[in-house]
């Protein structure tokens, strides 16, 4: 294999530090006039694309990287986290534009990033393992299982030891668990993975000047969004009730009692 | 705070800036408020990531950005938590620098600014005298040029200067001292000179003193005693007796940051406030449900959206005046002079009214309100007080005769 060529897609979701509010309409969260910023699952696939980049640690022996793009396909305004994604040092940004009503689900995306990944000639494709606002959890291993292609999810360590085999430190159940593989892959991202850079101002400035792609779905033969799912309601958890204090053991084991839990 | 009107590099600049400034929490900078020690994590952090250099030209590491987004990096810090002290930590090595790009030699741009831009070197600024206060031109600290031993040429500096930021940490000093006695000159601003000189602090001749003071006790202020503390000759920053010109060119620069910084701690004030007043419950009910409380916080909202205006209003003004001269210098005084008061006001206004909304929390430490209350009076006093506003205004714009 001569050079990698990653693909890092990225969504613009609510601010993690934002309390999401359901809207009137009971539809979904409000979204309007609140703080948006990159997915914090991207950020670390971001991060780490820059470091196989920069050889660093573990990724001494991986081949060199020719080109790292970021991806999202969103509202106009998603093409800010596109920037900072190229602040952080992707060397270009592909957007395309889909209206807050046709929002894709994740097969949808799936299908849209295998198209993006034929034409771009990926040979590694890095994601968040979820998105902070539907928490899904799904699109990584759909697009892997489109391509055809071997998948590592929830990687907390990766390693490119040599030219073609990537190493991944997945954290599962009781333990963790390191696989082996061969490129191309995808890899989705798990929140120990690394601690993002953030964007500095020169890079901020060189970010400008790099080209960000604004595409239609069309562009990628895709018709329509082929939603499938209609949010029926959205509401907010019940308010939870306060609890009761009892004084001792024997109270605990009666309360339970009559509750019905013992 | 609205953002509309805000271009996509400001907004860059302000996304940018309050993520790196989480990194510094209020826990940070409570501690190093109580314990009177310098934020330097937090320079060293801001000049890695590039933004000492934010208004400072590309040629030396800059990223020659204007004065409208170095002001809102100020507010954005300031408002992250950092307030006043984590502003003062950086001030001058945005600010100070400007006069050093535009009238400094090669010599000095090429040796000096990419060294604060990296971080290696901080910027101090020592203007004021406790003999001269508001009346700079009476200013006493003289630098005389002098032809030593050798055939070298070196300024010997002596007089007084007081409440000079970070003069402890800093490792040069942009002096403003007198080349002349006042009666040799036409006009007494003829007898001042800007120098840029080194801080040996174990060189003869060079004392300071730490001032203790109210607030922003992170960073340090001080007295500065010089006493025949010797810097070559090629400190002097554009020729001898151009010093108060240089140095005026840039004052406006510096209202609007500082105007910028009051805001910054307006809006951080603000946000606490309304945040206690929903969940805080007295009488049965969240105590933002009290007229009382919700109006003086709605008004304080105001008052900073306008003055916040009158701040990026200035900053515009500034920033074009460099490619459109029909901007005048004196209306840019004006928009900088009152953006620098309005915005101290509003932000007075919000933190009093945040400490007086967390009732007797508002004096404890930990909700942080009271240390953003005791560095609130600083955009009120410097670089230039209220009063000299005021008289400012009176006589540019409304033609009443001088006071003074
Ligand atoms: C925290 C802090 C940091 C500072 N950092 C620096 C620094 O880094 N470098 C630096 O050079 N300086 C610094 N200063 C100094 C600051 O710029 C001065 O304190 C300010 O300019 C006021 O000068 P003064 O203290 O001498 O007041 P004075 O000139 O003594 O004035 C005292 C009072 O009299 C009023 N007054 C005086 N003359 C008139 C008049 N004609 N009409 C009406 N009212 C009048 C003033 O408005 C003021 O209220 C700092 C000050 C503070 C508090």
């Amino acid at each position: 294999m001569s050079g990698l060529r990653i693909l890092v897609p990225v969504k613009r979701v609510i601010d993690y530090a934002v309390k999401p509010r359901v809207n009137r309409a009971q539809t979904g969260v409000e979204t309007a006039n609140v703080k948006h910023s990159m997915n914090p699952f991207d950020e670390l696939s971001i991060e780490e694309s820059v470091r196989i980049r920069e050889k660093k640690a573990h990724h001494a022996h991986a081949p060199p990287v020719e080109e790292i793009v970021a991806f999202s396909a969103g509202v106009p305004k998603s093409q800010d986290i596109i920037r900072t994604a190229m602040a952080m040092g992707a060397d270009r940004g592909i957007h395309v534009v889909v209206d807050e009503k046709d929002a894709l689900e994740p097969l949808g995306v799936a299908k849209l990033l295998k198209k993006v990944v034929e034409q771009e000639n990926s040979n590694l494709v890095i994601l968040g393992k979820q998105a902070i606002d539907d928490d899904a959890g799904q699109t990584g291993q759909m697009l892997a299982g489109l391509l055809n292609w071997a998948q590592a999810t929830q990687a907390s360590k990766v390693s490119i030891t040599d030219q073609t085999t990537v190493e991944v430190v997945q954290e599962v159940d009781g333990g963790v668990q390191t696989i082996r593989s061969k490129l191309p892959m995808v890899i989705t991202t798990d929140l120990r993975l690394n601690e993002p850079r953030y964007a500095s101002l020169p890079n901020i400035m060189k970010a400008k000047k790099k080209v960000l792609d604004k595409k239609s779905l069309a562009d990628y033969g895709i018709e329509e969004s082929g939603v499938r799912l209609k949010t029926v309601k959205v509401c907010e958890p019940p308010p939870r009730k306060g609890g009761v204090k009892v004084e001792d053991v024997d109270g605990m084991i009666g309360k339970l009692k009559e509750l019905g839990a013992l | 705070m609205s953002t509309t009107d805000f271009t996509e590099t400001q907004l860059q600049v302000r996304e940018a800036v309050r993520t790196l400034c989480t990194h510094f929490s209020n826990e940070y900078w409570r501690a190093r408020d109580e314990t009177s020690t310098d934020p330097h994590a937090f320079h060293s952090a801001l000049a890695k990531a590039g933004w000492l250099g934010i208004a400072l030209p590309e040629r030396y590491g800059g990223s020659g950005l204007g004065i409208s987004e170095a002001t809102l990096m100020m507010q954005t810090i300031s408002e992250s938590g950092a307030g006043i002290a984590g502003a003062q930590a950086i001030h001058a090595n945005v600010y100070a620098t400007q006069p050093l790009a535009l009238f400094g030699s090669e010599a000095q741009r090429s040796d000096t600014i990419p060294r604060i831009i990296g971080g290696e070197w901080r910027m101090c600024f020592g203007v004021t005298e406790p003999g001269a206060g508001l009346d700079t031109l009476r200013m006493g600290t003289v630098a005389k040029r002098e032809t030593d031993h050798g055939d070298r040429s070196e300024y010997v500096i002596s007089g007084q200067k007081i409440w000079i930021t970070c003069a402890q940490v800093a490792q040069r000093m942009m002096l403003l001292a007198r080349t002349k006695a006042r009666g040799e000159v036409e006009k007494p601003s003829q007898a001042l000179s800007l120098f840029c000189i080194p801080l040996d602090r174990s060189a003869p001749g060079l004392e300071m003193r730490r001032i203790k003071k109210m607030g922003g006790r992170a960073v340090d202020a001080n007295e500065v005693f010089f006493d025949g503390y010797r810097v070559p000759a090629d400190c002097l920053v554009g020729k001898e007796g151009e010093g108060f010109k240089i140095i005026l060119h840039g004052m406006n620069a510096e209202r609007c940051l500082l105007a910028g910084e009051a805001l910054g701690l307006g809006y951080a004030a603000l946000a606490r406030a309304s945040t206690y007043a929903r969940e805080r419950n007295v009488f049965e009910r969240p105590i933002g449900m009290n007229q009382g409380i919700a109006h003086p916080l709605a008004d304080a909202y105001m008052r900073l959206e306008a003055a916040k205006l009158a701040t990026y209003h200035a900053a515009r003004l500034y920033d074009a005046s460099k490619t459109d001269e029909t901007i005048s210098q004196d209306a840019i005084g004006i928009a900088a002079n009152s953006a620098k008061y309005l915005a101290a006001e509003a932000a007075f206004t919000a933190c009093e009214r945040a400490v007086l909304t967390h009732g007797g929390m508002g004096y404890a430490q930990e909700y942080d309100v009271e240390r953003w209350f005791r560095e609130c009076l600083v955009p009120r006093i410097a670089p230039v007080s209220r009063e000299m506003i005021l008289n400012y205004i009176g006589e540019k714009v409304l033609e009443l005769p001088r006071s003074y």
